[in-house]
């Protein structure tokens, strides 16, 4: 008889943990489509309207759920529409695996129908890739690319399947392999100790510390070592966008997060302590500025579970190679409690006195309060997934989170367009939770389309358009540094997003002023079995404060205009905290 | 000097990798998007079938070398990185270069072969070829020592290294 390799490819997705798979089927996948007709009982396939959504929802439901996210595509075009989620997801180290279909090997190199040099093309937005050119090796290829990208720095991997690949017949008995063991792939996973020892001396010895968390935290599961950290030595904790959550926001050690439109009281302590603990972070220039002058009085301990991270952007003191979690247990073991009142005074002082604020008494209809009556009405529980730019900034500054993986953004890439797709997947990995997807008028339109699968799968997501008819953080800097000259960033001509909703099937509402929002909100939260657009018409004016430009450093941050007259308070305090280390 | 200061800041990597398809794409795809540059390479499977060894050298300040071998090191198909950089080893490279050579003039070139230990593996009407192998200084010693007769064509292979004594490359 025989098994096809497709089916034994779907018995290692099962193996796996794979539950859902989000893509489109075509020519070279059709084996593969067969086989998990067949097991549709154990393995849901979620048919998306573009590729790109089947990325992004893989990617969302990856980072919602700490589990690998499985999309599928055809050759040719369906893999190059996988690429901007792919890059998404390596930028951000999220665990995806992706399966597409290739040409049959025969026809490889020959310019055949639909046939893209896919593993070339994703070569460098891949953790890994494999080209396969055996069934035999098939199920092994399978196992290793589940293992490369749950493992490490976690990452997005590619396996492309010829055609005629996935239709060669193997033994009934052909055996899949129990382990995965990869020479050329070894994690450090504990950190050297005598680097742990000099860590924890310089954490003892210290008078100024801060905690920089990013999403290593997240991916290592180390928020608890992160939060006794913090607590036992009275150090207070920045996070960046991609750690939101690991460390909750209502802590009284939060400084919020740092970096280009982080807090005052974050981008001070970053800048004025005397010793930076970063851990799982990578010293981003969205966080860094201009590198030469960030944090330069401080000494700096670097724990990242990727060696080549250390070094690459900042010089470091104490660099620690391992998993944040292993890595902070290491350091617990031998740390002390300690304290440092005139510090938290000092830092509790910038959070008091340079809160993150904005106009409360507009008429307009402000995108943070959008925000904040959001977190209200949902008592700062729900999954909060946001698209990229001024809507992703308001949701990060506004929305309380308490717990890792409760905020899902594009970080590194910047991928307008991932937010509403992200959203289904994080739906679909945690159907009984609610899903707010915050995104904008402009980045909502690039994968709108997938609202088809959100409606069919009776997602109740709730999707708030900041609808400013803008391209909104470009605008911003075209305010800020080129004189409002608007080039290309007026979306004039936007769809009615209410119509649009009911055309796919969804629910859609308008809020055009304040007081409209808190009732239709509440409405809207009653939905439970299909997706709600909140088409939010914003102030088109407004800006995201405070902002640090890029390449600048701390005394070029621009506050919100009801603090700017503390400005030059917080240039005194930092001048004579570097008066005071020299 | 400039010629000093630049092969001080030249490193010899031995990068060990699994010989599969794709690996040197890999590789040269890895200099590429980081601005790393490679002076020279040359690849070859090893005894085991199944791994190949690249010998890369590369310029580059410290930090930048350190970068480079971190992130050969993070390629799933690399297996080994080390960088021999002032180790005990042996290094060799080969050329073969066609010079231009009148009937009258074979026993000059012939004496200068013999001296550099090197050979002359085809001799034309006018033309004689000589295979060298050596360190790059020797290669570059005997280019020079030929110049005048007029070098036709050259062509030179990566430099190879293997350490000395029962260490290991």
């Amino acid at each position: 008889m025989g098994i096809k390799a497709a089916e034994l490819l779907v018995h290692v997705l099962i193996e796996e943990g794979v539950e859902v798979i989000f893509g489109i089927p075509g020519g070279a996948v059709l084996e593969i489509m067969d086989a998990i007709y067949h097991h549709r009982d154990k393995l849901k396939f979620v048919l998306t309207r573009h590729e790109q959504g089947a990325a992004h929802e893989a990617d969302g439901y990856a980072r919602s759920t700490g589990k690998v996210g499985v999309c599928m595509a055809t050759s040719g075009p369906g893999s190059t529409n996988l690429v901007t989620g792919l890059a998404a997801a390596m930028m951000d180290s999220s665990s995806v695996v992706a399966i597409t279909g290739q040409v049959a090997t025969p026809f490889i190199g020959r310019d055949a129908f639909q046939e893209t040099d896919t593993t070339g093309v994703t070569m460098p937005i891949t953790k890994h890739n494999f080209l396969v050119m055996s069934a035999e090796e098939l199920p092994r290829i399978v196992k290793e690319a589940f293992y490369i990208a749950r493992t490490g720095r976690k990452g997005p991997v590619l396996v492309d399947i010829p055609r005629d690949i996935s239709r060669t017949k193997l033994d009934d008995d052909f055996p899949i392999p129990k382990e995965v063991s990869l020479r050329s792939y070894k994690v450090t996973l504990k950190g050297h100790p005598l680097m742990v020892k000099r860590a924890a001396e310089l954490i003892a010895s210290c008078t100024k510390p801060t905690l920089y968390i990013g999403g290593g935290v997240v991916a290592s599961e180390a928020s608890e070592e992160v939060r006794e950290l913090a607590e036992r030595c009275n150090i207070p904790v920045v996070y960046t966008l991609m750690a939101k959550g690991a460390f909750p926001d209502n802590h009284p050690l939060c400084l919020g997060m740092g970096g280009m439109h982080g807090t005052v009281a974050a981008n001070m302590a970053l800048n004025t302590c005397d010793l930076l603990i970063c851990v799982g972070a990578r010293f981003d220039d969205r966080i860094t500025g201009n590198p030469k002058e960030f944090a330069k009085m401080a000494k700096k301990i670097h724990i990242d579970i990727d060696p080549s991270e250390i070094g690459k952007n900042v010089k470091v003191d104490v660099p620690i190679v391992g998993d944040a979690k292993l890595v902070l247990q290491q350091l617990l073991e031998i740390l002390q409690p300690k304290r440092h009142d005139s510090w938290i005074e000092q830092v509790m002082d910038w959070k008091r006195n340079y809160p993150l604020t904005y106009d409360r008494s507009s008429e307009m209809l402000k995108p943070q309060y959008v925000v904040e009556v959001m977190a209200k009405l949902t008592g700062g529980s729900a999954i909060v997934v946001t698209d990229v730019g001024q809507n992703q900034m308001w949701a990060a500054q506004y929305y309380p989170c308490s717990r890792p993986r409760q905020f899902i953004s594009s970080g590194g890439l910047g991928t307008m367009g991932f937010g509403f797709p992200a959203s289904i997947g994080a739906q679909f990995g945690n159907p009984n939770e609610l899903v707010i997807a915050f995104v904008g008028d402009g980045g909502f339109q690039m994968t709108m389309y997938e609202l088809a699968t959100a409606v069919i799968h009776s997602l109740p997501i709730k999707v708030i358009i900041f609808n400013n008819f803008y391209l909104g953080m470009v605008k911003q800097w075209q305010d800020l540094f080129f004189g409002s000259r608007y080039s290309a960033t007026s979306l004039y001509g936007n769809p009615d997003f209410v119509k649009v909703a009911e055309a796919f099937g969804a629910v859609g509402y308008s809020v055009k002023k304040p007081e409209e929002l808190q009732p239709t909100l509440e409405i809207a939260l009653e939905v439970k079995d299909k997706p709600c657009i909140i088409d939010c018409w914003i102030d088109p004016d407004e800006h995201v404060y405070p902002m640090i430009p890029a390449g600048g450093t701390i005394k070029d941050i621009i506050l919100p205009p009801q603090l700017r007259h503390r400005k030059q308070k917080l240039l005194e305090q930092l001048a004579a905290a570097y008066a005071a280390a020299a | 000097m400039a010629s000093e200061r630049k092969s001080q800041q030249l490193h010899t990597l031995s990068v060990i990798v699994e010989n599969r398809p794709g690996v040197l794409a890999r590789i040269a795809g890895l200099f590429r998007r980081r601005g790393f540059n490679i002076e020279s390479l040359s690849v070859s499977t090893t005894d085991d079938p199944t791994i190949s060894r690249m010998t890369i050298v590369v310029g580059g300040d410290d930090a930048t070398i350190e970068q480079i071998t971190k992130h050969l090191n993070k390629l799933v198909d690399v297996i080994k990185v080390q960088d021999h950089t002032g180790e005990d080893v042996v290094e060799r490279e080969l050329a073969l270069i066609k010079v231009s050579c009148e009937p009258e003039q074979r026993n000059e070139i012939l004496n200068l072969v013999t001296i550099f230990r090197a050979s002359i593996v085809d001799v034309g009407a006018d033309t004689m070829m000589i295979e060298i192998t050596g360190t790059e200084d020797k290669i570059n010693a005997m280019l020079e020592l030929l110049r005048p007769y007029g070098i036709l064509e050259v062509a030179r292979a990566g430099k190879i290294i293997l350490a000395r004594g029962s260490k290991t490359t």
